[in-house]
C-alpha cells in the first residue's frame, strides 16, 4: 500500500504541535492577565463622584479620624458611608455657599440621598467583614492605600481572591499594632521608634492577637 | 377542579393492596417502610428509585423540540458567554440623610412583637436589616413560645415563620378599590362619613360589623364604643378555624364559657380525643414543647416518660408521636369518650369502645393509676359533648388544678361563629343590612356552602371589605381597602393564656394600608394614629406615672408582664348532651389545611410547597382515604372521584393514607381559591363547597364515584428514598433500660479506625456537629420553613416538585412501621450530614465543595459549574440543584425579604445546608472582636431556633460540655448510613416509646 502522507508531513505535524501550544498558551496568558489589568480592575482609576469629596483634604488637611465618618468599621461588616447629616455638622457652618457642596445641602433639604459611586466593590458572593480585620491589626491603609493622599478616591488593590489569600496565608507580612490601624503613614517600628522588619513584628503580633486566618471557602463565600 | 389538567401521569404506580397486606403480615415486624409504593416493590418502582429523579424529569417537554431549542439558543449562548469577560457593573452607595438611632449598617436588629394565629398571639422576635424585616423567630420570653434555657430564640411554627413572605407578597392589595376601580383613601373616608352619618337617626339600624376572632383589647374597646353609639348595630364574628365546639362544650359541662389551660409538663398519662394539640391551636408550640419535655430520656437516669394515647379521625402529627394510636371515625369518638367516662364512674350514658375493649380498659386503668397527673384533651372538631366529657373526665381524675386549670375566656366576646354568620346571612338576605363592614376575613370564599353567603352578601346596600388581598369577598364588595400586615401597624393582642403583647410594626405600610382598628376609628371620627390610640389606651389602663418607662419595657420584652388570666374555679353541671349514633356509611372530615390554614395563606409559596404531614403532598389537597376504603372502592392514588356529601359534590383526587380510619374521607379546606393571587389561584379543590354550617367538621352519608380520570399529585414522599436501611431506629423505654445498646445493634458502624488516611480533618479549632432527637420531633415542619426564610431558598412550583426538584435544605422524611391500617409513624428531619469523609467532595471537578477546618462541607456557589456529580454521589440526597432559575429576581418586594448574608443562587448551581454558616461566621467574628471564646449556645441554626421541641441541637462536638456533645454521648445516638464510613456530623437519637404492656399489639 502506498504511503498516504508525504515525508514532509512529519515536520509539519511537529511544527503544528508547537504552534498550537504557543497559540493556546498566548491566548491563556492574555486572558488571565486581562483580568489583572488596571483597566479591568479599576485600580488607580479615580471615579467621578456627585460631590468631589477629597479624603486628602479631610484626612491630611483637616485631620479627621477615619472613624469620624466610617463609624461602624470596628463593630460591623460594613464600615459605613456617612449620612449627609455628618457632612452638615461642619458644612452648615463653613463653606455654606460653596457650589460644590450644593448636592449635599440639597440632599439635606429634600431628603433625597446622594448616590456615591462605589470604589471598593466586592462581588455579591463575597462576604467581607471590616470589624474583625481592624480588630486583628490590619490597617486601613493596608487595603485602601494612602487615602490621605487621594483627592478623589481610587483603589490601590484589585481585591481579587489571590490578593485576599496572600494575607490570609501570611498575615505576619501585613499586621500592625491595633493602635496604629487608623494611622495612614505607619511604618513597622519597635517601642523605641526604631524601624524593624515587618515580618518580625508581624510574627509577634500574630501571636499576641491570636491571629489564625482561615482559608476555608465558607470564610468568605456562603 | 374545573381548571385541573387531566393527564395520564401516574402517581406512583398501580398498587395491589391485598398483596402488600400479605407481605406485611409475613415480615418480621421490625420493618420500616416509607410508602405504599415501596411496599409494593414493583419493578417499575425500583427503577424509579434508582434513577434519583423520575424518568423524563430531565427531558425538555415544551412544544419547541429540544433540538430546535438548542439550535436557537446555541448562537445566543455563544454571545452570552462573552459577557463574563466584561467588568463588574458599577454600584452605588446610598447612605442615610439622617442616620436612624441604633442602626449599625451591616448588623441586624431584633424587635419583639406578636403575630396572630386564629386571633391568638404568637410571640416573635423579628430580624430587621436596615429597616427591612427579613426573618421571624420566636420570642423565648413569651408564654406561647417558651424555651427553658437562656436561648436567644424561642420556638415557632411553620405558619408563623412563613408570615414574612406574606408581608412581601406582590399580590397584596395596594390601593382602595371602589366598585372595581382604583380609588383613594380620601374618597373612601368621605363616603364612609356619609354612610355612617345615615345611622345617626336610627342608632345604627342596619349597620353590621363582621370580624374574625378578636382578642385585641384596643380593638374591642373601639368596637364596644361603636356599639354604644349605635345600639342597633351588631357585631358578628366568623372565621373557619373557630373553636365553637370548645366554647359550647365548656358551656355544656360547666355552664359558662371558660378557657381551659393544659399543663402537659405535669401530665404523665395523656389521652387525646382527636386533638392535634402539638400542631394546632393557640398554644400548640407550648404544648409540643412541654409534651416533649415529658419524654426526655437521659442515659443512666430512671426515665419517667409520659404516655400518650391518641384516638383520632385523621392521621395527625400528634398521632405520630403517640404511644398508642387508635384510628376511629370522627362520629365514633363521642361514643368512645362516653365509654371512657362511664368506666370512670361518670354518668355519661353508655358509650362503646368500637370494638377496642382491651385498649379502652388498659387506658382507663392507666388513667386511674395516675390521678392528678393525667390529662384528657378533646379536639376542636369534636362535638361539644366530647369536650364536656373531657371536662368531666379531668375532674373525675383530679386533674383540675394540676394538669388542667381554668381561666376566663381570652376572647373579648366569645361567640359561636357559625351561628353568628348564619344570623348575619339571614339578615342580609332579608334586606335588613344596609352597611356591612368586613374587617379582614373572606366569608364569600370560606362560608359553608349551605349559607349561600355570596348571594346574601350582594343584598347588602353598601359593602366595605378590609383585607390584605383583593380576595373573593373583596371582588363582591363596593369598597375594598388594603389592610396592613401585622408587621406594619401598631396594635395589641392576647395569647392563649391572656398575656397581652403590644404589636409593634417593623416597617411602614408598604402599600399605604390601614389596620382594622384604624378603620373602626374612621367610623367613629377618631383621627388618632394607631400608635397614639394603642398607647393612650394602655396609659389609661396602667394609671401609674412611670408609664413611659414601663411602655418601653413592654415593647422590648414583647409582652405586658403579669397579664395572664388568673386561675379560677368551675363547677360541673353533669350535662353531657344526648348520645349520638356513629354514622354507618362513608363520612367526610373537614379540616383546616396543615400548611395554608383556612385558605388565607394560599398565596404563600413557602407554605404551598411545604410537604404536608403524613401525606407529604405539596401544592394540592386530596381526598384522603384509608387503604381499606381504597380496596373496597377500587381506588388508586391520584384517581379523580366525585365526592358527594350534603347533597353537594366536588371532584377530588384520592390519596391513600395508611393509618386513616376506614370508611372516612378527610378533605382539607383552603384550596380551590379563585382570587388568592398568582400563587394560590386554582390550586386544589374547594372543600367549602361541601361544608354545612350545622356540622362544619363532618358530613355523614358521603359517597365516592370514580370518574376514570387521574390527576398528578406532587408528593415528595418517594423522592430521596433510602431503600430500607436502619435509618430510623426506635425501641421502647423498657428495652432501652434493660439493654441500652440496642440502637447500635440495629446497624453497622465501621468504628473510629476505619480510615484509610489518618485524621485528615483534625484541627485544633471547633468541630461543628448536630444531634437530632427523634424522640422529640413531631414533624411540624417549622424547621423547613425557617431554613427556607434564613437561606433564601426558592420555591419551585408543582411541576418541578413532580420532577423531584424541590429545594428544601432540610426535609422531613416519613417512615411507617407495622400494618397498613394503623402503622406507627416516624418523622426524621434530614439536613446535610456534613460527613467527615464526604463523598460529594471527592467528585467535584472544580473544588466547589470542600471541607472546612471546622468540619463543614463548604459549598462555594461561585465555583460550582453544575456537573451534579456531588448530588449523584451523596448517599443522603441532601444536595439541591437549581435546574432552572428558580429565584424570582424580578419582583421588587421579594428582594426586601432576602437575607443579605446568604448568596442568592442562580441557575446551574448546586446548593445545600451549611449549618447556617453565615450565623457561625457572625458569632465567631463577634466573639473574636470581643476577645472571648465562642460559648455553647452562641450559635443557633435556623432550624434549631424554630424547633418547638428542641429536637435539633447544634454546637461544638469537641467541647465535652456542649449540649450537642452530651447528646452525642448518649447511648441512643446513631448516625445514618455510617456503614459507608462517611462519618456524618449530623446524628440522630433513637426514638423511644412507652407502650402500655397491657395493650400488646399497637392499636
Amino acid at each position: 500500500m502506498a504511503q498516504l502522507f508525504p515525508r514532509g508531513s512529519n515536520a509539519f505535524a511537529r511544527v503544528s504541535i508547537v504552534v498550537v501550544l504557543v497559540v493556546v498558551g498566548t491566548g491563556l496568558t492574555i486572558l488571565l492577565n486581562t483580568n489583572r489589568l488596571h483597566y479591568t480592575t479599576d485600580v488607580q482609576v479615580a471615579k467621578k463622584q456627585p460631590v468631589p469629596f477629597s479624603h486628602k483634604h479631610h484626612v491630611a488637611g483637616v485631620g479627621l479620624d477615619c472613624r469620624y465618618c466610617h463609624t461602624s468599621v470596628e463593630e460591623s461588616s460594613f464600615a459605613n458611608i456617612p449620612p449627609v447629616e455628618t457632612c452638615m455638622t461642619c458644612h452648615s457652618q463653613i463653606w455654606t455657599e460653596s457650589p460644590l457642596l450644593e448636592p449635599i445641602r440639597e440632599s439635606y433639604r429634600t431628603g433625597d440621598p446622594i448616590e456615591w459611586v462605589r470604589i471598593h466593590d466586592l462581588p455579591d458572593f463575597v462576604y467581607f467583614n471590616h470589624s474583625i480585620h481592624v480588630h486583628k491589626g490590619i490597617g486601613c491603609q493596608t487595603c485602601h492605600g494612602q487615602v490621605d493622599q487621594m483627592p478623589l478616591m481610587w483603589k490601590v488593590n484589585a481585591l481579587n481572591m489571590e490578593w485576599c489569600l496572600e494575607c490570609h496565608r501570611a498575615p505576619e507580612k501585613y499586621v500592625r499594632p491595633r493602635e496604629e490601624v487608623f494611622n495612614m503613614a505607619w511604618k513597622p517600628m519597635d517601642g523605641r521608634g526604631q524601624t524593624v522588619s515587618q515580618v518580625a513584628l508581624g510574627a509577634q503580633l500574630v501571636q499576641d492577637y491570636d491571629i489564625n486566618p482561615s482559608t476555608d471557602c465558607s470564610t468568605c463565600h456562603r | 377542579m374545573s381548571s385541573m389538567t387531566r393527564t395520564a401521569h401516574k402517581n406512583g404506580l398501580d398498587l395491589d393492596l391485598s398483596e402488600i397486606r400479605e407481605r406485611l403480615a409475613t415480615s418480621e415486624g421490625q420493618d420500616y417502610w416509607r410508602s405504599l409504593n415501596e411496599l409494593a416493590d414493583t419493578e417499575e418502582f425500583r427503577n424509579y428509585l434508582h434513577r434519583e429523579f423520575p424518568e423524563g424529569a430531565s427531558e425538555w417537554n415544551d412544544k419547541v423540540g429540544r433540538r430546535k431549542f438548542l439550535q436557537v439558543m446555541g448562537a445566543s449562548l455563544a454571545f452570552a458567554g462573552l459577557t463574563s469577560c466584561t467588568r463588574q457593573p458599577p454600584e452605588k452607595i446610598v447612605p442615610y440623610i439622617r442616620a436612624p438611632e441604633q442602626i449599625i449598617p451591616g448588623k441586624p436588629l431584633f424587635f419583639a412583637s406578636a403575630l396572630s394565629q386564629g386571633g391568638f398571639a404568637r410571640g416573635v422576635l423579628v430580624e430587621s436589616h436596615a429597616g427591612r424585616p427579613t426573618k421571624i423567630e420566636g420570642n423565648p420570653a413569651h408564654p406561647a413560645a417558651p424555651r427553658s434555657d437562656n436561648a436567644t430564640f424561642g420556638p415557632t411554627d411553620a405558619i408563623t415563620q412563613a408570615q414574612i413572605l406574606d408581608l412581601y407578597d406582590p399580590d397584596r392589595s395596594q390601593v382602595p378599590v371602589a366598585n372595581g376601580r382604583a380609588s383613594t383613601w380620601t374618597r373612601f373616608s368621605a363616603t364612609l362619613a356619609t354612610e355612617v352619618a345615615k345611622f345617626d337617626l336610627d342608632q345604627g339600624q342596619g349597620l353590621r360589623l363582621l370580624t374574625e376572632t378578636v382578642t385585641s383589647p384596643v380593638l374591642v374597646s373601639q368596637i364596644r364604643a361603636l356599639l354604644e353609639k349605635y345600639p342597633n348595630a351588631r357585631w358578628h364574628q366568623f372565621e373557619p378555624g373557630t373553636r365553637d365546639n370548645v366554647r359550647e362544650g365548656a358551656k355544656m359541662a360547666l355552664g359558662e364559657v371558660v378557657e381551659t389551660q393544659y399543663h402537659f409538663e405535669k401530665a404523665k398519662r395523656i389521652l387525646s380525643l382527636d386533638a392535634d394539640f402539638t400542631n394546632s391551636g393557640p398554644a400548640s408550640v407550648r404544648h409540643a414543647r412541654h409534651f416533649a419535655l415529658g419524654r426526655e430520656v437521659i442515659d443512666d437516669q430512671k426515665s419517667d416518660m409520659n404516655r400518650l394515647y391518641v384516638v383520632e379521625s385523621t392521621p395527625s402529627n400528634t398521632g405520630a408521636v403517640a404511644d398508642h394510636r387508635l384510628p376511629l371515625k370522627a362520629s365514633q369518638i363521642e361514643n368512645f369518650a362516653r365509654a371512657v367516662a362511664t368506666a370512670l364512674g361518670i354518668n355519661a350514658m353508655g358509650g362503646n369502645s368500637a370494638g377496642h375493649d382491651t385498649w379502652l380498659n388498659a387506658l382507663v386503668k392507666d388513667l386511674m393509676a395516675h390521678r392528678g397527673a393525667s390529662l384528657v384533651i378533646a379536639g376542636d372538631h369534636q362535638p361539644p359533648a366530647v369536650h364536656a366529657l373531657a371536662h368531666a373526665i379531668n375532674s373525675a381524675l383530679d386533674n383540675v388544678g394540676s394538669t388542667v386549670t381554668y381561666t376566663d375566656p381570652v376572647e373579648a366576646e366569645p361567640t359561636n361563629h357559625y351561628a353568628s354568620l348564619k344570623d348575619l346571612t339571614v339578615d342580609m338576605s332579608e334586606g335588613r343590612v344596609s352597611l356591612l363592614v368586613v374587617l379582614g376575613g373572606n366569608p364569600v370564599y370560606n362560608a359553608p356552602a349551605d349559607l349561600n353567603f355570596a348571594a346574601a352578601y350582594q343584598e347588602v346596600t353598601t359593602r366595605i371589605h378590609l383585607g390584605q388581598s383583593q380576595n373573593e369577598t373583596a371582588r363582591l364588595s363596593h369598597w375594598h381597602l388594603p389592610e396592613t400586615h401585622a408587621l406594619e401597624a401598631w396594635g395589641d393582642i392576647r395569647a392563649f393564656d391572656g398575656t397581652i403583647s403590644i404589636v409593634q410594626p417593623l416597617i411602614e405600610p408598604l402599600y399605604g394600608g390601614k389596620s382594622a382598628a384604624a378603620l373602626v376609628a374612621m367610623m367613629m371620627g377618631d383621627g388618632r394614629t394607631d400608635y397614639d390610640r394603642v398607647k393612650e389606651y394602655w396609659r389609661e389602663q396602667y394609671k401609674e406615672s412611670d408609664f413611659e418607662t414601663v411602655w418601653q419595657t413592654w415593647l422590648h420584652d414583647g409582652l405586658v408582664p403579669n397579664t395572664a388570666l388568673p386561675e379560677r374555679t368551675v363547677s360541673l353541671t353533669e350535662n353531657y348532651g344526648t348520645p349520638s349514633q356513629a354514622s354507618e356509611g362513608l363520612e367526610v372530615n373537614f379540616r383546616l389545611d396543615p400548611t395554608i390554614g383556612d385558605g388565607r395563606y394560599a398565596n404563600n409559596g413557602w407554605l404551598q410547597e411545604l410537604p404536608k404531614p403524613h401525606t407529604r403532598l405539596t401544592w394540592d389537597n386530596a381526598a384522603l382515604i384509608a387503604p381499606a376504603t381504597a380496596e373496597v372502592q377500587g381506588l388508586q392514588n391520584g384517581d379523580v372521584v366525585v365526592l358527594s356529601a350534603n347533597n353537594r359534590s366536588v371532584e377530588a383526587p384520592v390519596w391513600i393514607v395508611p393509618g386513616h380510619p376506614a370508611n372516612a374521607i378527610t378533605v382539607h379546606l383552603g384550596f380551590g381559591r379563585t382570587a388568592a393571587g398568582r400563587v394560590g389561584n386554582g390550586v386544589g379543590f374547594n372543600a367549602y363547597a361541601l361544608q354545612t354550617s350545622d356540622s362544619p367538621w363532618t358530613a355523614s352519608d358521603a359517597s365516592l364515584t370514580k370518574t376514570g380520570q387521574t390527576y398528578p399529585l406532587a408528593c415528595t414522599q418517594d423522592h430521596h428514598s433510602m431503600e430500607g436501611r436502619a435509618l430510623v431506629r426506635s425501641g421502647t423505654v423498657d428495652e432501652y433500660e434493660k439493654h441500652p445498646h440496642f440502637v447500635h445493634e440495629m446497624g453497622h458502624d465501621p468504628g473510629p479506625d476505619a480510615n484509610f488516611f489518618d485524621g485528615i480533618h483534625d484541627n485544633d479549632g471547633m468541630a461543628w456537629g448536630m444531634a437530632i432527637d427523634l424522640n422529640s420531633c413531631n414533624g411540624c415542619n417549622a424547621c423547613t420553613v425557617a431554613c427556607q426564610s434564613e437561606n433564601n431558598i426558592p420555591v419551585v412550583g408543582k411541576d418541578q416538585v413532580l420532577n423531584g426538584r424541590e429545594m428544601h435544605w432540610i426535609r422531613i422524611d416519613r417512615y411507617y412501621k407495622g400494618d397498613l391500617d394503623n402503622p406507627e409513624l416516624y418523622n426524621q428531619p434530614v439536613p446535610c450530614m456534613q460527613c467527615e469523609n464526604a463523598p460529594c467532595e471527592l467528585v467535584c471537578p472544580v473544588g466547589a465543595t470542600v471541607h472546612s477546618a471546622e468540619g463543614l462541607n463548604d459549598m462555594a456557589y461561585n465555583r460550582c459549574v453544575g456537573t451534579r456529580y456531588c448530588s449523584n454521589n451523596c448517599p443522603y440526597k441532601v444536595r439541591r440543584f437549581n435546574f432552572l432559575h428558580y429565584t424570582d429576581e424580578e419582583t421588587p418586594s421579594f428582594k426586601l425579604q432576602r437575607n443579605p448574608n446568604v448568596t442568592v443562587r442562580g441557575r446551574g448551581v448546586m446548593e445545600k445546608c451549611t449549618y447556617c454558616v453565615q450565623r457561625i461566621s457572625a458569632a465567631r467574628i463577634e466573639a473574636k472582636v470581643e476577645d472571648r471564646e465562642l460559648n455553647d449556645g452562641d450559635i443557633t441554626t435556623a432550624c434549631q431556633g424554630a424547633c418547638p421541641t428542641d429536637a435539633i441541637v447544634f454546637g461544638d462536638i469537641k467541647d465535652p460540655n456542649s449540649r450537642v456533645a452530651k447528646l452525642k454521648a448518649q447511648q441512643r445516638n446513631y448516625g445514618i448510613l455510617t456503614e459507608l464510613n462517611t462519618k456524618p456530623r449530623t446524628t440522630y437519637l433513637a426514638r423511644l416509646t412507652n407502650p402500655n404492656p397491657e395493650i400488646s399489639q399497637h392499636g
